[in-house]
């Protein structure tokens, strides 16, 4: 599969991005060198392998379900970009 | 109607009940000022990572053993990127790729009619934030407000195969499901604080054809009732645009509660969530021992609970149906037949007073003051005659309103039933001598005539009158004339 002007288009969109057309046809170059790297891997067999999830094997790693003090009201909203009754304030949505 | 079959499947996410959320030691309680329950964990502020809740994991499969599901011995979380303002890492976590339970089914009744519906899946997710709109609705405010104290709580989506075929059926599905969650201790499924929530797909299809019309999916619908009536709304309207030669759109549509109608809310181009594994939270591995032992532990489940109160207190399917239906109800009624051992009366009592009370009042059991004590002690007056059972139900909803002690009641409120022969001999003597033709209509063999004498004593008595005594003592007066 060859990625296209299109293709990068998309991916800048999804990742709130925004690009120029240099940048663009710079992107999809690089993009598809990486994606021929990536492609030898798929000459491996791995039908009956199962996805590491992990690098490491991390598995059943639990906390206790016992509360602790987390941040504060004021320094939850420290970051908010504008902040009203108590909340987050976001532009609208829809 | 009968031209086309419903294809309906139901997506409920169910709030675990545990003390924190699923990824960080922030309180889950209910109902607490906004972003006050936070934590750079549950805010997505950069640099924290979560650590998984043992509690939520155990819930979880109890769920799904319940649900009569294969529990996965290796499962673990996905991320589901999009971006929302009530989701501050820009990606939910869910279990996109191995949930950790599936393939489960429940039982439901409907009209005397059994069925299984099957359920797909059941996985763990993460609970957004809640955004609160200025102005009338999303599209014409100027602003959200974020409270992200729901951020991270944990859920199981508990997705059913779309086997079910009608608005009655998909109540009966998640008043099911909601019984033996409750009965679990999974959750506490209360639908009006959110811990409890249902989407439908729905599509219709010409009946006898095997292919999947196009699917609409209902949101916003705030109780089992308008799940039901939100579907049969929908149904009847892409019945009726089909029938006009339009096409349905795939689209997601809200339920408007006071008009009664579904509403277009946005068009369902198929997302792209890039769902990737979820590196930063551990994978869980379940050993099929631990998954036994968690079977065993389960309690007695809805059904079984039913069948018991059939096979061993003789209670009709339909009653002990209803009993069962609701934990409370079920402990309620347990707690009163271990002072009064008298099942069918106390199912009578539930089925009549109690739901008849709780449904006018619209309460829940909890709201309701009355105790199992206290309806054990109201039979036992009953029985024992000290007052009848019209006054019972009188003094039944003062224990209802108020919780009084039923023999307090009775006491302050002079409501002592007059069974003594010697008191009532007097009365009757008078009601005979003040009605000649009802007496001569009884002896001319109208036996009707006997329950206007009655109700003459009752009248004289201010109802306080044994009705069974007097019947008995009027036929062997009148006999005796
Ligand atoms: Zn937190």
């Amino acid at each position: 599969m060859r990625i296209k002007a299109e293709d990068v288009e998309k991916l800048a969109l999804m990742s709130r991005l925004e690009l120029t057309e240099e940048e663009k046809a710079a992107y999809t170059e690089s993009l598809n060198a990486s994606l021929d790297y990536m492609h030898s891997l798929t000459k491996l067999v791995t039908d009956t392998v199962e996805p590491a999830v992990h690098v490491l094997p991390m598995v059943n790693v639990f906390r206790e379900d016992r509360v602790e003090i987390g941040l504060d009201h004021k320094q939850a909203l420290a970051n908010a970009p504008e902040a009203e009754a108590g909340s987050f304030k976001v532009p609208r949505i829809v | 109607m009968s031209r086309y079959e419903a294809v309906i499947g139901l997506e409920v996410h169910v709030e675990l009940k545990t003390a924190t959320k699923l990824f960080c030691g922030c309180s889950t309680e209910f109902g607490k000022e906004p972003n006050t329950q936070v934590c750079p964990v549950c805010l997505g502020l950069p640099g924290s990572t979560g650590v998984l809740n043992k509690r939520a994991v155990e819930l979880a499969v109890k769920a799904g053993l319940a649900l009569n599901c294969e529990i996965g011995t290796h499962t673990w979380f996905d991320r589901k990127n999009y971006f929302y303002p009530d989701l501050p890492k820009g990606f939910q976590i869910s279990q996109i790729f191995r949930p950790i339970a599936h393939n489960g089914y429940l039982d439901i009744e409907v009209n005397g009619q059994e069925k299984r519906i099957h359920i797909t899946r059941a996985h763990i997710e993460e609970d957004p934030g809640k955004l609160i709109h200025t102005g009338e609705s999303i599209t014409t405010s100027f602003a959200s407000y974020v409270d992200y104290n729901r951020s991270g709580i944990p859920l199981i989506e508990i997705v059913s195969e779309p086997e079910i075929r009608s608005g009655e059926e998909a109540k009966a599905y998640l008043e099911k499901l909601k019984s033996i969650l409750e009965y679990t201790g999974v959750s506490d499924v209360k639908m009006e604080q959110g811990s409890l929530r249902c989407d439908a797909n729905i599509s219709v299809r010409p009946a006898g054809t095997t292919t999947f019309g196009t699917k609409t999916e209902i949101k916003n619908m705030n109780s089992f009732r308008a799940v039901q009536r939100a579907i049969e709304y929908e149904i009847d309207r892409q019945i009726e645009l089909l029938e006009d030669g339009g096409t349905i759109i795939a689209e997601t549509r809200g339920w408007d509660e006071n008009k009664g109608i579904t509403v277009s809310m946005r068009s369902k181009e198929d997302p792209d969530y890039r769902s990737f594994l979820e590196h930063e939270i551990s994978d869980i591995k379940l050993t099929p021992e631990w998954i036994e032992e968690v079977r065993a532990a389960l309690p007695e489940l809805p059904d079984a609970r039913k069948e018991r109160l059939v096979k061993e207190h003789g209670l009709p399917a339909y009653d002990a149906g209803i009993i069962t239906g609701s934990l409370a109800l079920a402990e309620f009624f347990d707690a009163v037949y271990e002072k009064y051992p008298d099942a069918k009366t106390i199912s009578n009592w539930i089925m009549g007073e109690l739901l008849r009370l709780l449904n006018a009042r619209n309460l829940e059991l909890s709201q309701a003051k009355i105790t199992p004590e206290g309806l054990a002690k109201l039979l036992e007056l009953i029985k024992k005659g000290t007052i009848s059972n019209k006054m019972g139900k009188e003094v039944f909803e003062l224990m209802f309103e108020e919780g009084n002690d039923p023999e307090q009641i009775v006491k302050e409120r002079g409501m002592v039933q007059i069974s003594d022969e010697e008191q009532l001999a007097q009365i009757l003597t008078e009601v005979i001598a003040q009605n000649p033709k009802s007496v001569a209509d009884f002896q001319s063999g109208k036996k009707q005539a006997i329950g206007f004498l009655v109700g003459q004593v009752m009248k004289a008595t201010k109802g306080q009158a044994n009705p069974g005594v007097v019947n008995t003592m009027l036929r062997n007066m009148l006999a005796e004339k």
